[in-house]
């Protein structure tokens, strides 16, 4: 081909494409990224999904090049800063570096020489990423088309520990949706069995399974769903012997519980141990949402220091609930649940929702860390066994409770 | 004239009302004519010392009390007050 295409630009053959692209883009040998001599860069991945499987360079970020425009702002937020580019050759990694520079305004951005082939042949240290099956691929399918999950929130998702206190009204739906979405490992604290009476709202239980531990009920149910979901069984009830033990293996967990003295109990364990609580509260027609996310935000004691009288504490069971109503906190929750463990989007920390089922109403109130709250004002290891759980007049508290 | 919305658990003592309306320029004039028109409402809101119970939070509008002016916070016209108790329904 000689001369002008229709469109009125040079015809060019690959190579001289390549000849003329390497004359603007700077090309970084292997050996060079991994002694770090490109400062500060931030080395990108361009290759397909499949094509990591054999290993990829340590502390790269992964943009497929077709989504490369679209995400990197996410991986290289400052145009300003060296990004290195690579791909399993060096050719994809060069064009795409171009399409960095040109079309978006990067300052720095290089291609390594030879791709990740020369980097593996210069015997440089790799690792060999988790990858999703194709089973997986298509399971979560619609998560891999968000930029926000993609596949590398999806192995977060499977790799997170996630403990649901309760396999009732809340629990039902958030287990039930944890476990769709991959949440890989889901802890159920439940010492309880299905009563018919539970079926209403409880919708991972079922007719058949009345009279069962609701932690199996609970595990049949989420087996069927989603066989990539680990399902820990804890049928016990949660107390002060148990506490420490049982929640220090979770990232996360999921506060459902029907009374006080185990509100405050975990509130208090999570703290000293660092976990972030996803809590939620219902009655009647109404709900409320938090997260407890210690020493960044308030813990349940700084919004309520102590509990009310019995008489002002009702249960659901002994006050009704509405049906749907554990349904829509519940999957609240699980949403607050899949953003922490993604790292994305305002988790609701600082922040107290109300839930008014009958008015159709969403009220977000303030709430801040309290200076002097008897536990999260001071340091973790400073909190005693002793106190743990305990508020003032928790003798009185739990025998007007009975 | 401010709006003081009213927790389930103190629906009771308000005639089951949601939502009721009670004058004053602070915080402590509205929940005086609240607790004037509710006479039950008073000592689950107010400790015998006339200070606000612990276990019950008030909001103005999205702010907690606690951190504005306490009972002495100024009230206006078409302000929203949330009497808050924790609850702890779960099942």
């Amino acid at each position: 081909m000689e001369g002008s295409t229709q469109n009125g630009n040079p015809a060019k053959s690959a190579a001289e494409l390549m000849a003329e692209i390497k004359k603007q883009v700077e090309e970084v040998e292997p050996i060079d990224v991994a002694d770090g001599l490109v400062e500060g860069a931030v080395v990108v991945d361009v290759r397909e999904d499949p094509e990591l499987a054999g290993g990829v360079v340590p502390g790269s970020a992964h943009i497929p090049r077709s989504f490369l425009e679209q995400r990197i702002e996410n991986a290289a937020p400052d145009r300003d800063k060296p990004v290195v580019l690579y791909c399993a050759g060096g050719v994809r990694s060069l064009f795409a570096a171009r399409s960095l520079i040109e079309g978006m305004g990067y300052r720095d951005v290089r291609s390594m020489r030879g791709g990740f082939q020369l980097w593996k042949d210069s015997g440089l240290p790799f690792d060999v990423p988790q990858t999703l099956n194709d089973e997986q691929r298509d399971r979560y399918s619609r998560h891999l088309l968000l930029n926000e999950v993609g596949v590398e929130g999806q192995l977060k998702l499977l790799n997170a520990k996630v403990l649901l206190l309760g396999a009732g009204g809340l629990g039902s739906p958030t287990a039930l949706y944890l476990a769709a979405a991959g949440v890989g490992t889901i802890g159920i604290v439940d010492n309880d069995v299905v009563d018919r009476s539970n079926l209403q709202r409880q919708i991972i239980h079922t007719e058949d399974r009345i009279g069962t531990p609701k932690v199996e009920s609970a595990a049949i149910a989420i087996a069927a769903l989603n066989p990539d979901v680990n399902v820990v069984a804890h049928p016990v009830r949660i107390d002060a012997s148990n506490i420490m033990e049982i929640i220090s293996n979770y990232d996360i967990v999921v506060d459902g519980v029907d009374n006080f003295p185990t509100r405050y109990l975990l509130n208090d364990a999570t703290v000293r141990l660092g976990i972030p609580v996803v809590s939620a509260s219902i009655l009647g027609f109404e709900g409320q949402l938090s997260v407890f996310a210690p020493y960044v935000g308030p813990c349940y004691r700084c919004l309520f220091p102590v509990p009310p009288p019995p008489e002002l504490a009702p249960s659901c069971g002994a006050n009704g609930v509405l049906g749907v109503l554990p349904g829509t906190m519940g999957l609240l929750q699980a949403t607050e649940v899949v953003k922490l463990i993604l790292e994305q989007g305002e988790p609701l920390i600082g922040r107290l929702l109300l839930y008014d089922a009958l008015a159709t109403e969403f009220t977000t109130l303030k709430i801040s860390r309290d200076p002097e709250c008897p536990i999260c004002s001071r340091a973790p290891d400073a909190i005693s066994d002793d106190e743990m759980g305990v508020f003032p007049d928790y003798d009185a508290f739990c025998a007007g409770s009975h | 004239m401010a709006i003081v919305r009213i927790p389930p658990v103190l629906r009771p003592s308000t005639n089951g009302e949601r939502e009721v309306e009670a004058t004053g320029s602070t915080i402590g004039e509205v929940l005086a004519s609240l607790t004037e028109a509710h006479p039950a409402t008073k000592e689950q809101i107010f400790g015998a010392d006339g200070t606000l119970n612990r276990y019950v939070n008030v909001y103005l509008n999205d702010e907690d009390v606690r951190v504005l002016g306490g009972l002495d916070t100024a009230v206006r016209e078409g302000d929203q007050l949330v009497i808050l108790p924790a609850m702890a329904g779960g099942a």
